[in-house]
């Protein structure tokens, strides 16, 4: 295809990227070196009967006007990155020179809001994939071998979890888990204890959202696994059969090396989709205990008269050096797959 | 393929019958209790004093006078106005499928097709991308949106998602096209047919498959987005699962909870219908990247 025809053609499809894709990521940049404009401050001497005070009032006019010559605020640099609310490095010095251990060191510094999410997203993606991919692989295999006409209606009943979008799946679970809900009321029931809520401590409700975040993300490996487990060569298999080999050597010697590629694929988008753990938070009303990097950038933005642009554009740069960490392999992996194409 | 030495134990069958059945409880479950509970009202599905409220719906009966009662849906689809965001999600989505199935088709067959270095470029650039979390986009659209004061409205947020899509389209599109033999339409190009009436009438009509999936997808993308459509759309053009969040905002007022759980109902049943016909393109979807061997 000659260059110019190649160009038309992609031209709408890379100009929507370019626009809608590239350009936030830089203006995000932008955003995330300035800073909201500081008020006003004016003295104004207040007189009566009884002598002159002096006030400082925010001067209105001018803090408006300010704001209209700079809608974004005053240039800060990298200043917002450093600040308490990002990485915190005044924060980090001082806690290392005063507290007297390692623990109570680790203490402060997981207690400073970036950190804190940090924290919970990594534990939230490292805690959710391995069973995610364990599981998918147990139910792929389990559902390969029952009769064919009973496959449709089965699959479809196992992937509803990952077809609702995140707040609705994690409201339905919430509604039940809550201490007046069916699995709440009987978990209570179990452990004899009328005040045990998963919401009451933030280790539960981490689990909790574990829990969810497993539940979610089964179905998608499960798919994949079940669709990579039809192209499973048959031969071997019935070769080791007449070996003697039993049904468990069979799976751990043939299926499971088949399936090695497609288990790297699985973890790693499953790492990158949990990164942005966002809606469960929301959904699980967790925003007290777990804060997750999304959901601070989405806390920046909420409302409506004062949205910190400046903060949100730091940590969204922040998130965005993350994802690139978890996503060379994937990188890579693509990458010598287009080189033994060619 | 089942061959007979390759035979499943009385054993092994009982053990794997009941791990697909509660596995198929653990994933459906929650649904089914959903569907029923919202026929109910709040004490009944919130019961302090017993679950099995929920599901005889005693309290139902004594506010209601039967056991169960359609009040929620009613009230949330008229008073809390959730046609007019069931009304905005259709417009949404249908836009977004349209739009980014027309960029998408055209992107891709040219990706495809071309064989010069710089397409695979184009597609890694897509695959950084694709893997950008949405809320950091969010926040870079927010204050230009402002500022050129587009921000609120539906179009702004349509254009947002097919942009967004692209990326995923894009890549399962062309893995599509890459398995449309090259002759196909290089035989189309010598009888005299321009690069774009190859693509119309010789590509496009045993391509069909593949474009469904890829609608399927972005089907579900807009359907079910929430960071940029509840960050994006001022309250008045709220899309249906922005609505239902804000629903559970005001929680003071007890029947404001049953809108949320009968209007999650609402907003997954034609999901999961569309789901049961498409089942076979989504799985081949989801697939088009992982199962190469």
């Amino acid at each position: 295809m000659p260059h110019k025809t190649f160009f038309w053609f992609f031209f709408p499809s890379g100009l929507a990227m370019l626009l809608f894709i590239g350009l936030p990521i830089i203006s995000s940049f932008f955003q995330s070196l300035h800073i909201e404009p500081e008020q006003i401050l004016m003295e104004v001497e207040k007189c009566d009967p009884f002598g002159c005070k002096t006030e400082t009032k925010v001067d209105i006019e001018a803090t408006t006007k300010l704001q209209e010559e700079q809608p974004l605020g005053r240039f800060n640099g990298l200043g917002t990155y450093g600040d308490r609310n990002h990485l915190a490095f005044e924060e980090i010095k001082e806690a290392w020179s005063n507290s007297s251990s390692i623990g109570e060191f680790t203490d402060i510094l997981l207690n400073l809001p970036f950190y804190k999410a940090l924290l919970f997203t990594l534990t939230f993606c490292f805690a959710v994939t391995p069973p995610v991919v364990i599981l998918g692989f147990i139910v792929a295999l389990s559902i390969n071998t029952i009769t064919k006409s009973l496959k449709g209606p089965t699959i479809f009943g196992v992937i509803l979890p990952m077809i609702v979008t995140p707040l609705i799946g994690s409201l339905v679970l919430f509604w039940m888990i809550d201490a007046k809900g069916i699995l709440g009321a009987t978990i209570q029931y179990l452990f004899d204890d009328p005040n045990l809520s998963l919401k009451s401590s933030s280790q539960l409700t981490w689990i909790t959202l574990i829990i969810y975040g497993i539940w979610h993300n089964t179905p998608f490996a499960f798919v994949v696994f079940y669709a990579a487990l039809q192209t499973v060569p048959q031969d071997p298999i019935e070769a080791a059969i007449i070996d003697g080999a039993s049904r468990y050597d069979r799976v751990r010697h043939i299926v499971i090396p088949h399936l090695y590629p497609v288990a790297t694929f699985i973890i790693l988008i499953c790492l990158m989709d949990n990164f942005r753990v966002l809606e469960p938070i929301i959904g699980f009303a967790a925003e007290g205990v777990a804060q997750s990097l999304s959901w601070m950038i989405y806390n920046d933005l909420r409302s409506e008269n004062k949205m910190l642009f400046g903060s949100a554009g730091a940590t969204s740069m922040l998130t965005i050096i993350g994802v690139a960490f978890l996503l060379t392999p994937v990188l890579i992996r693509t990458w010598r797959e287009f080189r033994t194409e060619r | 393929m089942e061959s007979k030495i390759n035979r499943y134990s009385k054993q092994l069958i009982l053990i794997n019958s009941l791990f697909i059945l509660v596995w198929l409880v653990i994933s459906v479950f929650p649904f089914i209790w959903t569907f029923w509970g919202s026929f109910k009202v709040k004490a009944d599905f919130f019961s302090r004093a017993d679950w099995m409220f929920a599901v005889t719906g005693v309290n139902t009966l004594i506010e209601t006078g039967d056991t169960s009662t359609v009040k929620a849906y009613v009230e949330s689809w008229t008073e809390g106005e959730f046609w007019k965001a069931t009304m905005n999600t259709i417009i949404i989505t249908v836009s977004v499928v349209t739009i980014s199935l027309f960029l998408g088709t055209l992107g891709a067959y040219a990706l495809s097709r071309s064989t010069y270095k710089y397409t695979f470029w184009i597609l890694i650039a897509a695959l950084i991308f694709r893997a950008m979390p949405h809320i950091t986009l969010v926040s870079g659209y927010l204050f230009p949106f402002f500022q050129l004061n587009v921000w609120g409205i539906l179009p702004t947020t349509i254009i947002v998602l097919v942009a967004i899509n692209q990326p995923f389209t894009l890549w399962l599109l062309y893995s599509f096209f890459k398995t449309v033999p090259k002759e196909l339409d290089e035989s189309a190009l010598i009888d005299g047919c321009s690069y774009f009436q190859a693509f119309r009438y010789v590509i496009m009509p045993v391509m069909w498959p593949g474009v469904v999936t890829a609608g399927l997808f972005s089907m579900m993308l807009a359907y079910n987005d929430f960071t940029v459509t509840s960050l994006l759309l001022n309250q008045q053009n709220y899309t249906m699962v922005p609505k239902i969040n804000a629903y559970l905002g005001t929680i003071e007022h007890s029947g404001n909870y049953m809108w949320a759980v009968s209007s999650v109902v609402s907003a997954t049943a034609p999901l999961f219908m569309i789901i049961m016909f498409f089942q076979r393109q989504l799985i081949s979807g989801l697939t088009a990247g992982a199962v190469k061997g």
